[in-house]
């Protein structure tokens, strides 16, 4: 049922990225790679690159025109042999973090990884004395 | 429980202070207006090399060397099939009346299309190259069209706007040219 939803809905969000031009999508924008190996590695990478005009979906999930460009860019340059993360790092010069899904520990979002262990490192500090204030009674 | 130290009376409103300040923080990000333009980060750097055909029969294709002459100039990501691209059209005729040359990139776009546009828009380009897999778009952090890059003369990006060029926009990017030619 889900399945099917999400298709009705691909294809309505489908219908404008047809009808915007009329040229062929690059190669491989709609083309799996003959290798089952790279097709793998292009797909996990761009199951977490964003899509620029749909900022909410991946490349791998978007209709639009630039998704399918960016979709073609990743498996040329996976079949050329160019490494996964350095086809992100391309791309992240080029745009920013933003362009990626995957998170990274920088300058600017190392709290995000920090404060869940202050404050779990907090709650053992707290316990560890209640239990033992528990013990002594 | 009774040799236990009574809690001072500031501590028990912490956490509804706390709860208090996330709904803050919450409401502030959804009434905020969302951001949507991703920027190019490439600012500074410069062009990568690529060869386009020509988009249009009356005009020549571009390549990178056009764009690294000495010459300051405008480089336009347009499309035919973009309608706030025929909304900058007056504002690119203006800049192009003042001498400024300006470069186009027609992205995925058919010949018979670029020539129709150009023909109920006016032409402000010196050339125009076809950009039929964005490779030159996602080479140079665009995300959009339009979108119109400062390009100074050694062929370094210089500046980016996002968007069509409105009449109150024109300003900033003369400026900008200028300071590309220092």
């Amino acid at each position: 049922m889900i399945r099917l939803l999400l298709t009705i809905l691909a294809l309505v969000l489908a219908l404008p990225g047809a009808a915007q031009d009329g040229v062929p999508p690059a190669p491989y924008a709609n083309v799996q790679l003959a290798d089952p190996a790279q097709e793998a590695q292009a797909h996990a990478l761009m199951l977490t690159l964003r899509c620029l005009k749909c900022q909410s979906q991946s490349i791998a999930d978007s209709d639009a025109p630039m998704a399918g460009d960016m979709r073609s860019l990743v498996r040329e340059r996976i079949a050329a042999g160019e490494d996964p993360e350095a086809i992100r790092a391309w791309l992240v010069e080029r745009y920013g973090d933003y362009v990626s899904y995957q998170p990274r520990v920088t300058s600017l979002t190392w709290p995000l990884y920090a404060i869940p262990l202050l404050l779990l490192l907090g709650v053992a500090v707290v316990l560890r004395r209640r239990l033992r204030r528990g013990g002594d009674a | 429980m009774s040799d236990q130290k009574p809690t001072s009376r500031w501590t028990l409103w912490l956490p509804l202070a706390l709860f208090l300040g996330f709904v803050a923080l919450v409401l502030f990000g959804l009434y905020r207006p969302a951001d949507r333009e991703v920027a190019s980060t490439m600012i500074g750097k410069p062009l990568p090399e690529f060869t386009l055909r020509a988009a249009a029969p009356d005009r020549p294709g571009l390549t990178r060397a056009d764009l690294a002459d000495g010459q300051p100039r405008l480089l336009n990501i347009f499309a035919s099939w973009c309608v706030p691209c025929a909304v900058e059209a007056p504002q690119l005729a203006a800049l192009k009346a003042e001498g400024i040359d300006i470069a186009g990139v027609a992205i995925r776009d058919r010949p018979e299309d670029v020539a129709a546009f150009l023909a109920r828009h006016g032409n402000p380009f010196s050339r125009i190259g076809a950009d039929d897999r964005s490779i030159v778009q996602l080479g140079i952090g665009s995300s959009g069209v339009p979108e119109t890059f400062v390009i100074d003369g050694k062929g370094t990006i210089r500046y980016q706007h996002i968007g069509e060029i409105r009449p109150e926009h024109i300003a900033l990017l003369r400026e900008k040219l200028k300071e590309a030619t220092q």
